[in-house]
């Protein structure tokens, strides 16, 4: 996996890899350290990465990439309801199904581009959300979305002698399960679930990295810096582009599929073009078009969705409770509008800062301040940041 | 016959709205170049504009009431809003009662500074940066203005009455010949089309008979030039910006007895806005409001209980359909000028 990358790469890679999996204890101290935030994590963590090689590479902003995510997690979904409860066919049935639906309106969508692109996906991305909403209730089950019931037939798992709806499993190996430590007074959840989805986040960011150092990668960076200069050397872009589009709308359907994984019912909410939206603020806020840049993007939207949504004004008063009453009162009025339910506000604002000032995102931030740093302790290192 | 013209009138009242929010679209895209995502917010602070006048309208102050009693003989504490104390009975009860109608006189200056502000203070910026990145800030912009609405108004929506003048139906069918109760017709929503229509003429009127606009449509034509004759095309721009914004305000004040507002409106209708710009072709005044009757009378037609039958589901999805098509078949939209992102 290694010997093929180059040294920077490789020291990434390893980074990458650890960070991942020790994530359960890097992310206990911060309150995150729990399987259901984790799965997030790296399950969106992947979307954005997919996402990534279609918006960051070649510049195609699409606004309907969680038509991909709700066809992924409907056919994971059916393939648990089906054939057998273990994951990896359904994995693979809603990576299948999620490039079919990729290839078919990729193939469409891409006669056009700039904002007329954004526009016809985000058109089908809508499409699928009310269809999947209406007339496909048989399929989807409309607004109660898609769920396991006592009898789906489960060709392949054989009869049910608990009487329970049986959990997701990989050969047995059950996704809840959850292996808990106490360490100096913290307690670390190592949930089966999260390392499922962290190693194939693994390979996704694998793949993700191959991609961008070979020569398709170059060809899609081509398209982003222009395009009409590459089609007078005779090049036909579209197939790379279709590519592109196929490669990232599997990795959004491989995405739905984890999700259905983790947790197994399917709604037509996650298909909604705020959702499309939400993908496209975790990709700029990481840095489009680097590697690291999206799941750090959408680490971090994940993580303050779940914390700063939870902090409410009694939190923010035993914060300040050290301060004078009066400045205590005033800094709580102010603040009750950033977090809790208005966190919200706090990703626009944070989102425009970053669309304003560092169009490069947090990994462009990151390097800026890396960089003077260096300038100012004079320090001869040769390594680079990442990227 | 009479159902073909139910659901021409119903497509009408929604097709205004978008043709109001299109018009504002299409606006700023063809002078500033910009694709404005905040717009469908602007619409959404135009309808808080009218639940705020209504609010405020409703204020009211806790006086003893001597001629009534309760029924222990103490005299009654009633609610006298201000402006019934103020003005009388009657005329401040007219008051609160038209404060929908009311709302658009304090919309439009309220619309044209938060228009200002956004343009100077942000838009401004983004002109020579790529299509992609105004979409991005403009919708960080959107979901910023959204959850401010949210703080100060909560999640729910507002219901915000007509005046009781306007409140009902009437038997539109009566009217032009047909049987009694085969087109029956809210009055409000025939308001709101005759409103939309008035603004829509004001709007093409001031570019096409002043010199103002004139100015501006030279300027949408060959900003450069104009620029170079020595006028301040900027600030004509930003103007137009303002203008557009209080266009989309005033369809929101207009469309709270509707649809009581919320938060979210604006993206619901920001969305559809969008197909139809596209449909009309960008940049294209005209186009924008052709497409937008258009797409609101086949949307009513779609959801019609015969059409329903014969291709399931066609109601939710025809917009979607006809813009994927038109954009497909006609590349620069129904009425697009050549040149405008063709791309």
């Amino acid at each position: 996996m290694f010997n093929k990358l180059d040294s920077n790469d490789r020291y990434m890679m390893i980074f990458f890899i650890i960070m991942v999996l020790a994530g359960p204890i890097i992310l206990a101290p911060f309150g995150a350290g729990y399987p259901d935030l984790l799965q997030r994590f790296a399950i969106f963590g992947l979307f954005a990465i997919g996402f990534n090689i279609l918006f960051g590479l070649t510049g195609y902003l699409s606004f309907g990439h969680a038509a991909f995510l709700g066809v992924g997690s409907y056919s994971a979904v059916w393939m648990f309801k089906l054939l057998t409860m273990n994951v990896i066919p359904a994995l693979f049935l809603s990576v299948a199904v999620a490039g079919v639906f990729a290839l078919a309106i990729g193939y469409i969508s891409l006669r056009r581009s700039g904002i007329y692109f954004s526009i016809l996906t985000l058109a089908f991305a809508q499409m699928s959300y009310n269809l999947a909403y209406s007339v496909l209730t048989p399929i989807t089950n409309g607004e109660t979305g898609l769920q396991l019931t006592l009898d789906d037939p489960r060709i392949l798992d054989g009869a049910n002698a608990t009487g329970d709806i049986p959990s997701t499993n990989l050969f047995g190996l059950t996704m809840n399960s959850t292996y808990k430590a106490e360490l100096l007074g913290m307690t670390f959840q190592f949930n089966v679930g999260f390392y499922f989805c962290a190693i194939i986040l693994i390979l996704g960011f694998y793949t993700a990295l191959k991609i961008f150092r070979s020569p398709f990668g170059l060809m899609l960076r081509a398209i982003k810096t222009n395009q009409t200069r590459l089609n007078y050397t005779g090049l036909n872009s579209r197939p790379y582009t279709l590519a592109a589009f196929v490669i990232s709308g599997m990795y959004a359907g491989m995405a739905g599929g984890l999700m259905a994984i983790t947790d197994p019912l399917a709604g037509a909410e996650r298909m909604q073009w705020t959702a499309s939206g939400e993908v496209v603020l975790m990709t700029i806020l990481g840095g489009a078009g680097t590697l690291l840049g999206p799941v750090l993007g959408a680490g971090f939207i994940k993580y303050f969705e779940n914390i700063f949504s939870k902090i409410n004004d009694n939190v923010l008063h035993a914060w300040f409770s050290f301060m004078p009453e009066s400045i205590e009162n005033l800094l709580v009025g102010v603040l009750h509008f950033f977090v809790g339910k208005g966190w919200h506000l706090t990703l626009g604002i944070v989102f425009m800062l970053v669309v304003i000032f560092m169009p490069g995102g947090l990994v462009e931030g990151g390097n800026r301040i890396y960089k003077s740093l260096r300038r100012r302790f004079g320090n001869a290192d040769e390594t680079q940041a990442a990227e | 016959m009479d159902a073909i013209i139910l659901q021409i009138l119903n497509g009408l009242d929604k097709g205004s709205a978008y043709a109001l929010i299109a018009l504002g679209l299409t606006l700023i895209f063809g002078t500033l170049g910009v694709v404005n995502f905040a717009h469908g917010a602007l619409f959404m602070i135009g309808a808080f504009c009218a639940v705020t006048l209504s609010k405020v309208l409703n204020l009211y102050s806790i006086v003893i009431d001597p001629t009534k009693t309760d029924f222990l003989g103490n005299p009654l504490k009633v609610k006298i809003p201000y402006v019934v104390s103020w003005f009388g009975e009657s005329a401040g009860m007219a008051i609160i009662n038209w404060s929908v109608p009311l709302a658009i006189i304090c919309a439009i200056p309220v619309m044209m500074l938060v228009g200002f502000a956004m343009e100077r203070g942000l838009i401004k910026h983004f002109y020579k940066r790529p299509h992609a990145d105004q979409i991005l800030v403009t919708f960080g912009l959107a979901i910023v203005m959204q959850e401010i609405i949210k703080a100060f108004y909560g999640a729910n929506p507002i219901p915000t009455p007509a005046p009781d003048l306007f409140k009902g139906s009437f038997d539109f069918g009566l009217m032009i010949g047909f049987a009694e109760n085969t087109i029956i017709y809210p009055y409000w929503r025939l308001i709101y089309f005759v409103f939309s229509a008035l603004i829509l003429g004001l709007v093409f009127a001031f570019l096409q008979f002043t010199t103002f606009g004139m100015v501006v449509r030279a300027g949408m034509a060959d900003r450069e030039t104009v620029g170079l004759l020595g006028i301040n095309i900027d600030r004509r721009f930003t103007i137009m910006f303002g203008l557009a914004a209080s266009v989309a305000g005033l369809a929101g004040v207009m469309y709270t007895p509707i649809n009581p507002p919320n938060y979210h409106m604006g993206m619901d209708f920001l969305v559809l806005s969008f197909v139809v710009v596209v449909v009309g072709g960008m940049g294209s005044l005209g186009g924008a409001v052709l497409a937008g009757f258009l797409l609101g009378v086949l949307e009513s037609f779609a959801s019609m209980n015969e059409v329903k039958t014969l291709l399931p589901g066609i109601d939710q999805i025809i917009i979607y359909l006809v813009a994927i098509v038109i954009l497909l078949t006609r590349p620069r939209g129904l009425m697009g000028r050549a040149g405008v992102m063709e791309e």
